[in-house]
C-alpha cells in the first residue's frame, strides 16, 4: 500500500469531500440500487410472496389437507427419487467430463465442449421430444424394448432420463473453468510423492474443487426438482404414478384446484430455499477457507 | 541428513510435442551426487527433460537408466524422484506440515511410518529449511523464498533418490535469488543427493552446477564444466549464449578468414570454405600496441571508470559497437581511429545450428 492512502489530502478534511474521479455520481447510484430493488421486488419477491399467500388463503387446515391426498404424496416420493436418481448421476458425469476436458487434450474437445452445452441451448419439449422417438413404442429401441418387457416412456426411468440430460451441464460447467485454472501441477506433485490416483483424487483434486462441485450439485439438484418441460412429454400424466411436483401442480391448477396448486407449489419453493439456504450457510461456514483461497470464488 | 546419491543415466531420449520435436536424441550421464545444470532458452527442451527424468513425461523413444536400471517404464510413484515444480505446486488447501507430511502419509499401511514419526520427520525437515514454526501456516500465508523451502522439504521427505528442481529460482525476485542460490548449493552438500535444476539463468547454472548441459531445441550442445563452457564453447550457440560475444560475420576462403576487407589471424581447423562468424568475448580484444592490428574501429565515446577509461567504439564494416576499457595513460580521444587486435577468437560456420537463438542471446 502506497503512503498517499495514509496521508489524506486538504480537502478530504472539509465535511463536503470532492467526489473521486473514480466513484460515481451519488443519483446515480441511487438510480441504480432503486431499480435493482424494484425488480427484484417485482419479479422475485412477489411471485414467491404470492405463492405462500394463494396456498394458506383458505388456512393451514386446508393447505395441511393437500398432504394428505396420495397423488400429492406420491408427486412429492417421485420428484424426491428422480433427483435422488438424477443428481448423482450427472455429478459422476459432470465430474468425469470437467476432468477430461480440463487436464487432457485430445482431438474433438471443443465439441465435446459444445455437446455439454446442448442441454442448456436445446428446448426441453424437444428434449423430451427425442426420448420419446428414441425410447417410445414407435422408436428406435421401442420394439427391443418392448421384447424385454421394460418401459421407458410414460414411466420413471423416462423421466429420470429427460432430468439427467436436462440438468447435466450444470455440474461440468461449474467445473471446468476451475479445472482448468487450477491445472494438474498440484496432482503432478502428489504423483511424485508416491500417492496413487485414487488417492491424489480424494486428497488434491477433490479439496481443491469441492466449492465448485457443491454449487453444481445445489444448482443441479434445484433444476432437477423443478424441471417442466421435458419431463412433462415423456411422464404421460399418469396421476399417482408418473406425475412430479411440477405436473401435479400445473394438473391441479388447471382443475382450478388453486390452494392444491398453491400448496404444492409451496413445497417446491420451499425446496428451493432450503438449497439456497444450505448454500449460504455453508460459505458463511467456511468463510475463511473461501477467503484462504484468494478470494478468487465467483 | 545425508542421503544417498544414485546416477542417472539417459540414452537416446526423443520425446514430440505433434509436430514439435521437443527432444532430440539427448544422452547424458550424471554420476552420483553430482550438482547438474540443464540450460537453455525457452523450449530447448530443458523442462521436458526433467520431466522425462522424473517420469512425468513417457519419451516417444530412448531409456531413462536409475543406477543401472532402466526406469524407463517406472511410474512417477514408483521413481522416488524429489522433485520441486516452478511455482511450487504446494498443496493449497493443506498446512504446512501437512504438505511436508504428504509423501509419507500416502504410502501404503506397511510401510508408512508410524504419525509419531512422521511429525518427528516433519518438524526435522523444518529445522533443515529454517522454517521452524511455521508449520501450521498455509502456504498463501508464506513468501516466495518460504514456499520454495517447504516444496523442497516436501520432496525431501520421500527420501528420494534424485532431486530435480524446474526452475527453482525463476519466480522470485534477485536479492532473494541470490540468497537461495547459495542455500541450494549447502543443501546439496548436506544432502548428497544427485541433484539436477533447470535455468534459463547462465549466471545460475555457472554458479552452481558442477557441471552444465547446454540444451537448445530439443538438442544437448555441449555438456560441459562451467571453465569448459567459457573457455572451450563447442558450438557458435554455446559461446553466445554463456556469457557475452560479439559475432562478426566473416567469409573463410582456402582457410584464410576475411572480415570487410582486412584479414583476421584465426586458425580455421580446417572449416570449409564459404560464410562463417567469429566469435570473441568482450575481454579478448584489445587496442593494438604494435603493428599486429586486425580490425580498425572509431571512439565513439569514452566514459571514466575507476579503473582506467571505457571507450564505446565503432569497428569498421559491422553495424555494433563495443567497449573496451583501457588505462587511462592509453586511452585515445573522441572521434580517432584506434586499431584493434583480438587475444583470442573462435570461429564457426555461419548456419551453425540455432544461430538464429544468437541474436537474442546477445
Amino acid at each position: 500500500m502506497s503512503d498517499a492512502v495514509f496521508t489524506s489530502p486538504p480537502a478530504a478534511r472539509s465535511r463536503r469531500r470532492p467526489r473521486a474521479v473514480t466513484e460515481d455520481a451519488p443519483s446515480a447510484r441511487y438510480a441504480l440500487i432503486a431499480i435493482a430493488v424494484i425488480f427484484l421486488l417485482l419479479f422475485l419477491f412477489a411471485p414467491l410472496a404470492i405463492v405462500f399467500s394463494e396456498a394458506f388463503a383458505k388456512g393451514v387446515a386446508t393447505f395441511a389437507e393437500v398432504f394428505h391426498e396420495p397423488d400429492a404424496i406420491a408427486a412429492i416420493k417421485l420428484t424426491l427419487a428422480v433427483a435422488a436418481i438424477s443428481v448423482p448421476a450427472n455429478l459422476l458425469f459432470g465430474l468425469a467430463a470437467a476432468w477430461a476436458i480440463a487436464k487432457f487434450s485430445f482431438p474433438g474437445k471443443s465439441l465435446l465442449i459444445t455437446l455439454i452445452d446442448l442441454p442448456f441451448s436445446v428446448s426441453p419439449v424437444v428434449a423430451g421430444l427425442v426420448f420419446v422417438l428414441v425410447f417410445g413404442a414407435q422408436g428406435v429401441f421401442g420394439s427391443w424394448i418392448k421384447a424385454h418387457h421394460l418401459q421407458v416412456i410414460f414411466a420413471i426411468p423416462g423421466i429420470v432420463l429427460a432430468t439427467i440430460f436436462v440438468t447435466f451441464p450444470f455440474v461440468a460447467r461449474e467445473l471446468i473453468p476451475l479445472m482448468q485454472e487450477q491445472g494438474t501441477v498440484e496432482e503432478e506433485a502428489a504423483l511424485t510423492l508416491g500417492a496413487s490416483g485414487l488417492q491424489t483424487f480424494w486428497t488434491v483434486t477433490l479439496p481443491n474443487i469441492k466449492w465448485g462441485l457443491l454449487y453444481g450439485v445445489l444448482l443441479c439438484n434445484a433444476r432437477a426438482m423443478g424441471e417442466f418441460g421435458a419431463v412433462s412429454v415423456v411422464s404421460g400424466h399418469i396421476r399417482g404414478l408418473t406425475n412430479t411436483i411440477p405436473l401435479q401442480v400445473e394438473i391441479l391448477y388447471n382443475e382450478y384446484n388453486s390452494v392444491a396448486a398453491f400448496a404444492l407449489a409451496v413445497v417446491l419453493a420451499g425446496l428451493a430455499l432450503v438449497t439456497l439456504g444450505i448454500k449460504t450457510f455453508l460459505e458463511w461456514r467456511h468463510a475463511d477457507q473461501l477467503a484462504a483461497r484468494g478470494g478468487r470464488r465467483h | 541428513m545425508p542421503q544417498q546419491g544414485f546416477s542417472i543415466r539417459i540414452d537416446g531420449v526423443e520425446q514430440d510435442f505433434g509436430d514439435f520435436p521437443a527432444l532430440r536424441d539427448v544422452s547424458l550421464d550424471i554420476q552420483p551426487g553430482e550438482l547438474v545444470a540443464l540450460l537453455g532458452p525457452s523450449g530447448s527442451g530443458k523442462t521436458t527433460l526433467l520431466r522425462v527424468i522424473a517420469g512425468l513425461n513417457a519419451p516417444d523413444r530412448g531409456s531413462v537408466y536409475f543406477d543401472g536400471e532402466d526406469a524407463t517404464n517406472l511410474a512417477v510413484q514408483d521413481r522416488r524422484v524429489g522433485f520441486v515444480f516452478q511455482n511450487y505446486a504446494l498443496f493449497k488447501h493443506m498446512t504446512v506440515a501437512d504438505n511436508i507430511a504428504y509423501g509419507l502419509r500416502v504410502r501404503p499401511r506397511r510401510q508408512r511410518p508410524s504419525s509419531a514419526d512422521i511429525t518427528a520427520r516433519v518438524e526435522e525437515l523444518l529445522r533443515f529449511v529454517q522454517l521452524e514454526g511455521l508449520g501450521k501456516r498455509f502456504p498463501a500465508q508464506l513468501s516466495g523464498g518460504q514456499r520454495q523451502r517447504v516444496a523442497l522439504a516436501r520432496a525431501l521427505a520421500i527420501e528420494p533418490r534424485v532431486l530435480l528442481l524446474d526452475e527453482p529460482f525463476g519466480a522470485l525476485d534477485a536479492r532473494v535469488r541470490k540468497d537461495l542460490r547459495r542455500w541450494l548449493r549447502e543443501v546439496h552438500k548436506e544432502t548428497g543427493l544427485t541433484t539436477v535444476f533447470v535455468t534459463h539463468d547462465q549466471d545460475e547454472a555457472m554458479e552452481l552446477a558442477d557441471r552444465v548441459v547446454v540444451l537448445n531445441q530439443g538438442r544437448v550442445e555441449q555438456i560441459g564444466t562451467p571453465a569448459e563452457l567459457y573457455d572451450k564453447p563447442a558450438s557458435s550457440f554455446v559461446i553466445s549464449f554463456v556469457g557475452e560475444a560479439v559475432a562478426l560475420p566473416v567469409t573463410v576462403t582456402d582457410g584464410h578468414v576475411n572480415f570487410a576487407g582486412r584479414e583476421l589471424h584465426i586458425d580455421t581447423h580446417g572449416l570449409r570454405s564459404g560464410p562463417a562468424r567469429v566469435f570473441f568475448r568482450p575481454a579478448d580484444i584489445a587496442v593494438a600496441t604494435g603493428g599486429d592490428a586486425e580490425l580498425e574501429g572509431r571512439v565513439e565515446s569514452l566514459r571514466r571508470t575507476p579503473a582506467g577509461v571505457r571507450a564505446t567504439i565503432a569497428i569498421d564494416g559491422f553495424d555494433q559497437t563495443l567497449e573496451i576499457e583501457s588505462p587511462v595513460e592509453t586511452a585515445a580521444t573522441l572521434g580517432d581511429k584506434v586499431p584493434l587486435s583480438l587475444t583470442k577468437a573462435r570461429i564457426f560456420p555461419a548456419e551453425a545450428n540455432g544461430f538464429d537463438h544468437i541474436a537474442d542471446g546477445i
